[in-house]
């Protein structure tokens, strides 16, 4: 780990001034995953400006019927608060899905967002990897590619993004508000904030230097059933394989709306927009749920070690829509 | 839940004393607490921190490494490579001319700009703290003259070459009749290769080390197994005389093998604490200890069975391949168990290498057993259901009468009744022989079993036990207890050989000035140093006695000394009795003090004598979710016979561990060796995956009641591997039953079963 000076920031203001006075300077959160890359030096800031202990920690009715989530609430406190259990109960189920106890803790709904990839390449500072070093190449593409993207991936760069938590707010059309340093607010819908790789896989948000996230805002919750469903690799403690978020709206044998978001298959929570196309409207049935989830992946290219992800998608897809139109 | 269950036919010891009861481990408190010291929380005035920086490549040589910038960052007091290391012996040949060697033998670092494997140490930086010694590490900067080096095993097996011996000195190949004939005469044949993969140890405390030299004495603080091998593979790298080098190791967070000779944070700190004339501190961070702590190494393993309809097999073939490092030879000894197991005429079990540019395999808990019988138990379940029989029945019909290798009688033996007692209690019968055909819900369920053996090993051993005149014992031997129990049982043992209390006995351990032993490895410990002090308490006993008869203080003056016996803290000789203390006062105000000793048991006639095994049998209930193929553990039984069992509590820990390791062994646990860079992958602990709480489902271990009298005098086996022995293969025949899908690559993630699931209407 390299030396840095650190401060901790007076006001959300001022924290996002003391980002964008330097360009060596960070965010630290609750440090879950800043703090580990900051010892691998695969990241190197001097300056970390400390905003754990801003007021941004409240979770408060809108107007519209709906949440707003402050950046500094704890996945755990987020997890367990009533009203995000009754009224999304699939947000609470994939935070509690999500690393492990101690970690829920202390990781910060802002920097749940914004944790980077687990690519183990982009672990490694001897391995090329386009995504921490711009131009030096991919080692995952022809290498150990099991937990990688099949969907909206690039030449370039194949990592998957891992939250959870991001899934199920993905599904239930959270925005983003952030603050510059000069004070602006902007918010951004969360399927617009995280970037595809493309040619520039080392930007991995729309957010500008010392632009920060103060609040998650969830709308008032969509009608229908809410189940996430993680598939990972051991009982707990593990990232997902893949992940889907849905909501199934029914009135009789019909589904009326759906909304389904994946994790652990793209560089984003992946929205399966044509899955609740091909669902609105039709029959509550095992059909419609594989022709779902057969369009939900029509897109997705494995690179080897990966490729088991797309039936594993499907299947995994398949029910979960079934659980949550209460048909299985 | 834990039971020691009685069977009829074996004799059972007299169950008063203290030996066997399920007592809190003496150390728990100091652990729970914080008291207890580990190794890198030693404190010395003006200890420096050193930070070890790996090698980028995995073979080749260091062209030009500059190390200005990181001298001259702060707090920095050392950057050491191999331009100004100390001079050091070089690493010598692949193979020691014995096995003995293996432990003892130099182990350089940093003597070379050679680049042999992926994060070998090119440099140390030591420094006021560990983050700049850390932080200066960064600043290094190293260009390497790459070599195109060998990482893929398959790739490579028609390389392989039939090593001297294995580990432990066991032969290469063993051949008894004519296999080849046996096997293409024989009406039900099973022909399976297996793969298992790289394994870490990762014990929850990583390999760390405090060096400070005092003169020319050298004392190291360090998580240490065996501390007679650390000190004599320290002094050989040093050139110092063995008697300067003081180990101390008394508390370890687990080492499953990996702490049985001294790494690179060892050797290291050592040399730069003697450059510095200041203490110096090094600890492995978890990434590098996937490189620089050992591994068990990947393997190949074709597992052939010839047997005739009614299920006796005729013929055994036991093959394995296995990954070695190019400079230091690890041959795990992976068939030999299955010399011993089972009877068939004609057998053959052989161990090939393929040399890799990665660093040597290390002893990881259960060598040998792990990986073989993970392949070999597998290949039963396989043949039990060609041949249409139960899998306990086909165990049962080739139980052999004496030991099929040697030729000689087993001591104990009681696979047979571990199975069947297991079976009893699991519901067996419940098991479905067709697969895939039981379903709750969504979840495909499966039962399976596999056998446990494993070698009983003693190692020669000394401990010395003192009592003073308040009657309070001290008992000190460098045996190390690593997170097993040995502090509990040890105290056991003295505690009911001298009739006194648990509170007057103190064991001291992991201290290289304490009377030799040979540390815990091997599952050896608790019977080795445990035999060694029921005879210091023995030889301590004696000379009470002598005294108390000769005496003129002595109240019991010229007893019978014949009849007398310890117990409740008096010393009773027929009708008389004294208190002991009162007794010490009087005869020998100075207390007394003596040695008791064990030989290594292969050199002992019981051991030439008979087979000494212990045994065990494991039974695993699976779910596997038809959707996703996800495999998740619903209980697991493990019935064993491992002769006397010291500690009822203490020894179901091991067992379950080992069940653990099972689960991590099939489910699980894997290390990645990248075949273009040679490096493993998944260095870390997110994303190399070993069982947490949630994937342990309820586990049930019962002891059969076994006394051991050919074992050791207290009639105790090892088991602290047992449990690992064939635990994952009950796991695999589990998922085999549930799905109907044999997966022989291990380890069984789901989606290797996931395309043979069948789609279930919703
Ligand atoms: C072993 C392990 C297992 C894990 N398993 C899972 C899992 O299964 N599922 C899962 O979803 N997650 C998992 N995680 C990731 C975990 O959820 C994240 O580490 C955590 O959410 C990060 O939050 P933090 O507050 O600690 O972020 P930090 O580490 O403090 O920050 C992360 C990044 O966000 C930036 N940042 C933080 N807040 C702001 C803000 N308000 N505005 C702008 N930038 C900001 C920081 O600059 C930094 O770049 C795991 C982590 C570990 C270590
Ligand atoms: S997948 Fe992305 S993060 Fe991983 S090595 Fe390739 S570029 Fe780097």
């Amino acid at each position: 780990m390299q030396s840095f000076t650190y401060e901790r920031a007076a006001s959300a203001e001022q924290a996002a001034a003391a980002v964008a006075a330097r360009p060596d300077a960070k965010f630290i959160s609750g440090g879950t995953n800043l703090l580990d890359l900051m010892k691998l030096e695969i990241e190197r800031p001097a300056h970390l400006v400390d905003i754990s202990r801003l007021p941004l920690d409240r979770i408060e009715e809108t107007a519209e019927g709906g949440l707003r989530v402050g950046a500094q609430v704890r996945n755990s406190d987020l997890a367990a608060d009533p009203r995000v259990r009754s009224r999304y109960p699939m947000l609470t189920q994939a935070l509690l899905a999500g690393a492990s106890g101690q970690i829920r803790n202390k990781a910060s709904t802002s920097g749940n967002l914004l944790q980077r990839t687990r690519c183990p390449y982009f672990y490694d500072r001897n391995m090329p990897c386009n995504k921490r070093e711009q131009g030096s190449g991919c080692a995952a593409l022809q290498g150990f590619n099991r937990m990688h993207a099949v969907l909206g991936a690039s030449e370039a760069c194949i990592a998957v993004h891992s939250s959870d938590m991001a899934v199920a707010m993905s599904g239930l059309d959270a925005r983003i508000e952030t603050i510059s340093p000069g004070g602006e607010t902007r918010t951004i819908p969360i399927g617009d904030f995280h970037r595809l790789p493309e040619a520039t896989p080392h930007v991995e948000t729309v957010l500008g230097h010392g632009e920060m996230i103060a609040a998650v805002t969830l709308p008032s919750p969509p009608p229908g059933r809410q189940v996430y469903r993680k598939v990972r690799d051991r009982a707990s403690y593990a990232f997902a394989l893949v992940s889907v978020a849905a909501i199934v709206e029914t009135s009789g044998d019909r589904i009326r709306s759906a909304r389904i978001a994946m994790g652990g298959v793209a560089a984003k929570p992946w929205r399966a927009t044509e899955a609740e196309r091909t669902l609105a409207g039709a029959a509550a049935s095992d059909g419609a749920f594989t022709d779902a989830a057969e369009a939900a992946l029509a897109g997705a290219v494995g690179h080897g070690g990966n490729d088991f992800k797309i039936p594993l998608a499907k299947r995994t897809m398949r029910h979960t829509l079934a659980a949550a139109a209460e048909s299985a | 839940m834990t039971e020691t269950k009685t069977s009829e036919n074996r004799p059972s010891e007299p169950r008063n004393g203290v030996i066997g009861r399920p007592i809190d481990r003496i150390d728990g408190p100091l652990k729970v607490t914080g008291d207890a010291t580990y190794a890198y929380e030693n404190a010395l005035d003006g200890t420096a921190y050193g930070y070890i920086l790996g090698a980028a490549v995995a073979k080749g040589r260091i062209a030009e490494i500059d190390t200005a910038e990181a001298e001259r960052a702060p707090a920095v007091l050392l950057v050491m490579t191999h331009r100004n290391a100390p001079a050091q012996p070089d690493f010598g040949p692949a193979v020691t001319p014995t096995v003995p060697e293996v432990f003892t033998r130099a182990r350089p670092a940093l003597n070379s700009e050679r680049v042999r494997y992926y994060d070998e140490p090119v440099a140390l930086v030591v420094a006021e703290t560990f983050e700049a010694a850390r932080a200066a590490a960064g600043l290094i900067k190293v260009r390497y003259d790459e070599a195109p080096g060998v990482y893929d095993l398959p790739g490579h097996k028609a390389d392989a070459y039939a090593p001297k011996r294995t580990n432990a000195g066991f032969e290469t190949d063993s051949v008894v009749g004519d296999f080849e004939s046996a096997f293409a005469a024989a009406p039900v044949k099973i022909d399976a290769t297996y793969r298992t993969p790289f394994e870490h140890h990762n014990p929850m405390e990583p390999h760390a080390t405090l060096a400070a030299w005092s003169g020319n004495e050298l004392t190291i603080h360090t998580s240490a197994q065996t501390l007679a091998n650390f000190r004599a593979g320290v002094a050989s790298t040093l050139r110092i005389p063995p008697e300067r080098v003081r180990i101390v190791s008394p508390f370890i967070g687990g080492g499953f093998g990996s702490k049985l000779i001294a790494h690179a944070d060892t050797i290291l700190a050592a040399l730069a604490a003697q450059f510095l004339q200041r203490p110096v501190k090094i600890a492995l961070t978890r990434q590098q200890m996937f490189a620089n702590a050992g591994h068990r190494a990947e393997m190949i393993q074709q597992v052939r069975l010839g047997a005739d309809t009614d299920g006796r097999l005729t013929g055994i073939a036991h093959d394995v391949w296995s990954a070695t490092s190019s400079f230091e030879e690890y041959c795990e000894q992976t068939a030999v168990f299955a010399r011993s197991l089972y009877a068939a005429p004609d057998r053959v079990t052989r161990h090939r290498l393929v040399p890799l540019d990665i660093n040597r395999g290390e002893w990881m808990r259960s060598p040998g057993e792990a990986p073989g019988m993970l392949a070999f138990e597998c290949a039963m379940d396989e043949l039990a259901e060609r041949l249409g029989l139960d899998p306990i029945e086909l165990r049962i019909r080739n139980e052999p009468a004496q030991d099929p290798e040697r030729g000689v009688p087993f001591s104990t033996r009681n696979l047979v009744a571990c199975m069947e007692e297991g079976a009893r209690r699991f519901g067996w019968v419940r098991r479905e022989p067709t697969p895939g055909r039981t379903r709750e819900g969504r979840k495909l369920i499966g039962y399976g079993m596999a056998a446990a053996i494993r070698p009983n090993y003693i190692g020669a051993a000394t401990a010395r036990v003192a009592i003073d005149r308040d009657g309070r014992v001290t008992a000190r031997l460098d045996m190390t207890d690593i997170g097993t129990g040995t502090y509990t049982i040890l105290t056991q043992i003295a505690a009911e050989s001298l009739g006194v209390p648990i509170s007057s006995v103190k064991v001291e351990l992991g201290d290289s000035r304490f009377p030799r032993t040979a540390g815990s490895g091997g599952s050896w410990g608790a019977a080795s140093a445990g035999s060694a002090l029921h005879n210091a308490c023995n030889a301590l006993k004696q000379r009470i006695l002598e005294a108390a008869q000769s005496s003129e203080a002595s109240p019991l003056r010229g007893a019978n000394a014949t009849e007398a016996s310890f117990a409740d803290s008096e010393v009773r000789v027929g009708q008389q009795s004294a208190g002991l203390a009162d007794l010490i006062r009087r005869i020998a105000p100075a207390g007394f003090e003596a040695e008791g000793s064990v030989a290594p048991g292969a050199t002992t006639e019981s051991y030439k004598a008979y087979s000494q095994h212990s045994y065990g049998a494991h039974f695993a209930e699976v779910a596997v979710d038809c959707d996703t193929g996800e495999i998740r553990m619903r209980r697991m039984l493990a019935v064993m016979g491992a002769g006397r069992i010291l500690n009822a509590k203490t020894a179901r820990s091991q067992i379950i561990g080992g069940m653990t390791w099972g689960i991590g062994a099939a489910l699980m646990e894997q290390t990645v060796l990248d075949p273009r860079y040679g490096h493993f992958v998944n260095h870390d602990l997110a994303e190399y995956h070993v069982p947490i709480n949630g994937d342990v489902p309820e586990m049930e271990v019962v002891f059969l009641e076994e006394h051991d009298d050919k074992a050791n005098p207290l009639g105790a086996k090892g088991l602290g591997e047992l449990g690992v022995c064939g635990a994952g293969a009950a796991v695999a025949n589990a998922i085999y039953n549930a799905t109907g899908v044999r997966v022989r690559e291990f380890p069984i993630t789901l989606d290797k079963v996931l395309p043979a699931l069948p789609v279930i209407a919703i």
